[in-house]
């Protein structure tokens, strides 16, 4: 431990410090040990088990027996499509709009604030209220949504009750939840970008297009990228809004990986197949938070 | 020929010019901005606006078809159900959103005070594997959800904390800690450690050049955070449902789900509930408007 003593007078200082470092920042950890890792553990003990919470008894060692059964699951492999299709429509749908907006509105000087504070709301919004209220909207009968497409002449549609509608509504409703998050950072990149670069670009007679491509994208580009991966990432986790929008129907239609693990472990009770489940997908949102970090890291040396 | 757009800026009729629809005049192009910007914003605030006005409606004219817009029986009926019981006293409802405000706030101070020092800590200090400690700090955060609630939901289940608003708190402060440290520690790094080394120079402790100069230094950020922190927590979700089932320990979000549980629902009262609940929310979010960026990134890209 005691590696390359250090001269006298600082000694005391640097061992009191260590200790403050030591006292200030492990009971954060204990709390983070107790409340994640431990879990965290127990889950992947029990996912080499055939344990299940309902039935008790103990559990027996089955090696990798869930992680094949999973891997080779047809139905998981559904799931992992439907997955999939939430996550690259909803989170291209919100950047490809949340850009755009943000693009309008940094081309406006007046009432700037207020339009970002407006655009805003629906993220402050808790999944819940949000599914709610979306589920009201899109009720095929007296919804507000089929009443103004009857109105404008157009027919019925049974938004939430129809195999492929309803995973359309689920990636509808999370972009327009999440749409203001993509806005705020591309907006933040944007007016950011240095103006005399957009003068020097004017005197050059450079088209809007060409400004649009070699200046502003380049320089928004990283910031927009992490804003694009920290959707994927919550994207792919998404569970209450799923569970409350559409609980996984009409049949399978809407059932993301998050959705299954939670029938596997709170409806089959198949406690060793889920924690099995829950492993592989924290592996995956480790893969993506390290890519996270990577061009945080890269954006911060920029 | 590239005109830049300032200088294409035409008043005559643009029909006969045939410009290409990049080259549209500047005041066009800028009414049409305006006008996309006009569509879009009504776009994301018609659910609130309609979730507002079906919390005042008429139950017969919150089922009307079609829809009705305008006209309709103000009434605050779905309020006053939220709050009051049909057969007087408080309903469960109110209950729930006094279990949200306990949860949420304990949970945020917990958070706080533990997230704060470490903070400082993993700022001022050289300790072993910081990057490390972060990234598995920040990916506790990232951690399924749903994941995470089966063995908590055994752990719990073994020490009796099921169904008790400490378990949940626990489990909130948790999940605010890493969120806490990374915005934390930018707020920190923003102060400069000289004040520490000037502080110490005149005889304080490091403890004290802390306690005394720095602190109160953060206040603003520190107050920031919280408000992050509790936004979450009262949101929150998935935790609340599966760790808890009593109406006396239950918080807002699954109370709020609660109410479609039958074959009819009440949607007044749905929008009435979720008004309330969100009204909150939207004050914290004002607040903290400035810090927007580093909260919803977790502290980890600042404006």
């Amino acid at each position: 431990m005691a590696s390359a003593t250090p001269p006298a007078p600082g000694r005391s200082r640097r061992l009191s410090d260590r200790g403050l470092a030591v006292a200030f920042i492990s009971p954060a950890l204990l709390l983070l040990l107790a409340m994640s890792v431990f879990p965290l553990l127990w889950a992947l003990y029990l996912s080499f088990t055939d344990y299940s919470a309902t039935r008790g008894g103990p559990a027996h060692f089955i090696g990798f027996g869930n992680y094949t059964a999973i891997l080779t699951s047809a139905q998981v492999h559904q799931r992992a499509l439907t997955t999939l299709i939430y996550v690259v429509g909803a989170v291209g749908l919100q950047t490809v709009l949340g850009f755009a907006i943000a693009y309008l509105i940094s081309r406006r000087t007046h009432g700037r604030g207020l339009l970002t504070t407006l655009f805003l709301v629906p993220m402050m919004l808790s999944p819940v209220v949000v599914g709610l209220f979306w589920r009201f909207m899109l009720d095929a009968q007296f919804g507000v949504i089929n009443s103004m497409l009857g109105s404008l002449g157009l027919g019925q549609v049974e938004w939430l009750t129809r195999q492929r509608t309803a995973l359309i509504s689920l990636i509808v409703v999370d972009t327009w939840q999440w749409t203001p998050f993509i806005m705020l950072i591309a907006l933040a990149g944007l007016t950011a970008v240095p103006k005399y670069l957009y003068e020097a670009a004017s005197i050059d007679r450079a088209s809007e297009w060409f400004r649009f491509r070699t200046i502003t994208l380049p320089l928004v580009w990283p910031l927009l990228l992490i804003a694009v991966l920290f959707r994927a990432i919550e994207a792919f986790r998404l569970f209450d809004l799923v569970y409350i929008l559409t609980n996984g129907g009409p049949g399978v239609s809407t059932e993301t990986l998050s959705f299954h693990v939670y029938k596997v472990a709170f409806l089959g009770f198949n406690t060793g197949t889920a924690s099995a489940y829950g492993i592989l997908m924290v592996l995956v949102v480790i893969v993506l938070t390290q890519l996270y970090l990577r061009y945080l890291n890269k954006l911060k040396e920029g | 020929m590239a005109v830049s757009v300032d200088e294409a800026v035409s008043t005559g009729p643009a029909r006969d010019r045939t410009p290409p629809a990049r080259r549209l005049g500047g005041r066009g192009r800028s009414v049409l901005e305006v006008a996309l910007l006009t569509l879009l914003a009504v776009v994301m605030l018609f659910p609130v606006l309609w979730m507002i006005e079906t919390s005042i409606k008429e139950n017969r004219d919150v089922y009307a078809i079609p829809a009705k817009f305008f006209g309709f029986t103000v009434t605050m009926d779905h309020f006053k159900d939220v709050f009051v019981a049909p057969g007087g006293g408080r309903s469960a409802l109110s209950v729930s959103f006094l279990n949200s405000v306990v949860v949420a706030g304990v949970s945020t101070l917990l958070a706080t005070v533990l997230g704060v020092p470490a903070a400082w800590a993993y700022s001022r200090f050289a300790v072993k594997a910081k990057k490390d400690q972060l990234f598995f700090i920040l990916s506790t955060r990232f951690m399924p959800p749903v994941v995470v609630v089966v063995p908590i939901f055994l752990m719990y289940r073994q020490v009796g904390l099921i169904d008790s608003k400490l378990g949940l708190i626990l489990i909130y402060a948790a999940f605010n800690v890493p969120f806490t440290i990374w915005m934390m520690k930018g707020f920190v790094d923003e102060v400069p450690a000289e004040y520490e080394d000037a502080a110490m120079l005149d005889g304080y402790t490091r403890l004290q050049a802390f306690w005394r100069f720095t602190l109160p230094l953060l206040v603003p950020g520190i107050a920031a955070t919280a408000v992050f922190a509790l936004i979450f927590s009262w949101n929150e979700f998935v935790f609340a449902i599966f760790l808890t089932s009593s109406d006396s320990v239950r918080t807002a979000p699954p109370a709020i789900a609660g109410l479609i549980g039958g074959t009819t629902v009440d949607w007044g009262l749905v929008a009435a509930a979720s008004v309330v609940f969100a009204l909150p929310v939207l004050v914290f979010a004002y607040l903290v408007r400035k810090h927007l960026i580093a909260g919803v990134t977790l502290g980890a890209v600042r404006r």
